[in-house]
């Protein structure tokens, strides 16, 4: 179902936040902001909740401490025992301390792996996919808030235009997007 | 944003905007290549190929082409091994530990540093892998399962660690690189004006569209990664000192190599950032963004980490004698005054005395005197690692096999090579990939930029900024 979005350009980060400010304010819902970098402190502003991420990095972390754990004993301690000059190494933790590099550098590699893997995903950023910045100058200078007329539906649209107007933009756009 | 005192250094010079920053760094990857670039490229191309031949003909016929012996059997090979990796330490110490301790100054030099650590852990992968001799069995080194019975790898030699080290190290840095390059590909998607080009950079930039949601995660994940990654840069050098720290060769046996390596390897990585950094902030007009006051940064942590390396050798040498252990005594005294003094002088002078010289503060701001220590740095380390490694092997236990070791051509043109091919890659990183981190340098442009720093108002809606004059005009003009 195509669905009315207005585009409300910026030029500067601290505009567009202060602009944002005033919008959130009056009750006005913003979608979305496009920006070429990481504008600080516009989340809370907007409703864009922390990530979780971490929480994934913590998981995969795990997962591979315990799969290096297990791997390893099976490998060294049930499979295959090896007599290195008589020393006591017939149980995992006589042998523990010959492990702790390998399982730190497996934790390491699955955390970062996964944890970029679920960002890709989660970002809907792969090989091949479409860009979906309204403009092209925000991956370069300008900021962008996205406003949906059906979050927004108690306003009409003179309404929104004209309190966008006061927030210093540059340029306004209204698009149909799918 | 935060406010930073007026007195420090700007980190970018001159009257930047935005869109400057963007102009700046994509200029030399949508401009045609200078002619000096097709040169160098040129001559790194050829003795790349030559290395590449080199090491065609050492599988073909077997390692015997080097100059290895019965006492020494491991020499340049492990020698560039370690040389490599060392320099690939400084890109992720930038990147993660920097960005941990929140210094702006990397923003400017960590893209590159990045992309020079990817290459040299690349360059030092392939000598373990050719030192195999049958390269076509490397697989070998991973446990998977196999026809000889229930046959592992032995998980505990630091050998195998080293190959989960160098592993991880190799993936974590290309992913932490890419995904810092994503947004910046998706800024030359957006200005490509030429099809292919365009094509090419929207597939390398996955559809990034920067919303406000994609920062956020953005933001977490190079956080988490510093945090993962800060660990690991010490881990795979520390691993790497364990082929010799856990061996029992005096010389080798040593619990002060893990910390004396890290040292070591962050002091030639940011040498070799400050060799590639000289040549390319003045051939790509990078001036406003790496200057003086980021190669004086980058010459304290190598005046640190050098006078590290310094103090280990010191106390090498005094445990040596402390020890009472006269093969250990031994080891030290021929490393100074055997046959190989040259090389253990050379390693002396380059690593211990010139990093001393940062401390007069012209010659750290001097680009001339950094370029040439930089390049004295590395020449030093590699040294370090041949006296470590030929001298504690070629007198060993039984006066009858001492010898010396003579690099053959094939030594010298799988070197020659691997540096050829590093630079091959990276002119190609060069001409093609954004050298500076866009997303990141326009996050402090305000806070550290010359002309937002030094504005006589520095207010949080207008920052005195020509390019903001306009703001209100275009308003009304613009609406549909």
């Amino acid at each position: 179902m195509a669905e009315k979005v207005i585009y409300a350009m910026y030029d500067d980060d601290d505009v567009l936040k202060d602009g944002a400010k005033l919008l959130v304010a009056k009750g006005v819902k913003v979608s979305d902001v496009f920006s070429p970098f990481p504008i600080h402190g516009i989340d809370p502003i907007i409703g864009v909740k922390q990530t979780r991420l971490g929480i994934v990095a913590f998981l995969f972390a795990i997962t591979g401490t315990l799969l290096a754990t297990y791997g390893m004993r099976f490998f060294m301690i049930t499979d295959w025992p090896m007599n290195i000059g008589g020393k006591p190494n017939g149980t995992y933790l006589d042998n523990m301390l010959a492990f702790v590099p390998i399982t730190f550098e497996f934790t390491v590699m699955c955390a970062a792996h996964g944890m970029a893997i679920t960002y890709l995903l989660r970002n809907k950023t792969l090989p091949g996919m479409p860009a979906q910045n309204p403009d092209p100058r925000t991956t370069d200078d300008k900021f962008v808030i996205e406003l949906k007329h059906s979050e927004n539906s108690q306003f009409s649209e003179d309404e929104l235009l004209s309190m966008l107007k006061q927030t210093g933009i540059i340029e306004i756009d209204q698009k149909e997007i799918n | 944003m935060h406010k930073e005192a007026a007195i420090r250094e700007p980190l970018i010079l001159g009257h930047k905007s935005y869109h400057d920053v963007t102009e700046d760094v994509c200029r030399s990857i949508e401009d045609k290549a200078p002619r000096m670039w097709y040169i160098l490229f040129g001559i790194a191309l050829i003795i790349g190929i030559y290395g590449v031949g080199c090491i065609a003909y050492l599988l073909g016929t077997g390692i015997g082409v080097w100059g290895l012996n019965k006492t020494i059997g491991w020499a340049w090979d492990i020698t560039n091994f370690v040389w490599w990796v060392g320099i690939g330490h400084a890109g992720t110490l930038i990147s993660a530990v920097l960005l941990l301790f929140r210094q702006k100054w990397r923003m400017a030099i960590n893209r590159s540093a990045e992309a020079m650590t990817i290459f040299a852990v690349f360059m030092a992968g392939t000598f373990p892998l050719i030192h195999m001799g049958r390269l076509w069995v490397g697989y070998w080194t991973m446990p998977i399962p196999n026809q000889f019975g229930s046959l592992w790898v032995n998980f505990n030699s630091p050998l195998l660690w080293d190959v989960f080290a160098i592993s991880t190290y190799l993936s974590v840095s290309l992913v932490f690189w890419y995904i810092g390059l994503i947004p910046d590909f998706a800024t030359i998607r957006d200005r490509a004006k030429r099809p292919i080009p365009k094509r090419m950079y929207s597939m390398l930039a996955f559809g990034w569209s920067g919303r406000a949601k994609n920062w956020n995660r953005f933001e977490l994940v190079s956080l988490v990664l510093a945090g993962v990654a800060t660990p690991l840069v010490f881990s795979v050098h520390s691993i790497v000192s364990f082929d010799f720290a856990t061996s029992v060769i005096p010389g080798w046996h040593t619990t002060i190599f893990p910390p004396y390596f890290v040292a070591g390897a962050v002091f030639s990585g940011f040498a070799m950032v400050q060799t590639l950094m000289l040549v390319m902030r003045k051939a790509m007009r990078l001036e406003a963004y790496i200057h003086v006051r980021h190669v004086e940064y980058m010459n304290i942590v190598i005046m640190v980490t050098g006078s590290i390396v310094g103090v280990a050798y010191l106390t090498e040498l005094f445990v040596s004698w402390y020890s009472g252990v006269e093969y250990e005594q031994y080891a030290f005294i021929n490393r100074a005054t055997g046959p190989y003094w040259w090389a253990y002088w050379s390693m002396m002078t380059c690593n211990v005395i010139s990093p001393q010289l940062m401390w007069i503060r012209p010659l750290r701001r001097s680009l001339v005197f950094t370029f040439i220590i930089s390049i004295v740095v590395n020449i030093g380390m590699w040294f370090e690692r041949y006296v470590i490694i030929v001298t504690s092997l070629h007198r060993d236990y039984l006066p009858s096999s001492w010898t010396m070791h003579f690099p053959s051509h094939i030594d010298l043109g799988v070197y020659v090579g691997t540096i050829g091919i590093f630079f091959v890659f990276f002119l190609l990183f060069a001409r093609f990939f954004p050298v500076l981190a866009l997303n990141e340098v326009k996050t402090i442009l305000k806070s550290s930029g010359e002309s937002y720093k030094n504005a006589p108002s520095h207010g949080h809606d207008d920052h005195g900024h020509s390019d903001h004059g306009h703001v209100e005009d275009n308003t009304n003009s613009n609406n549909q």
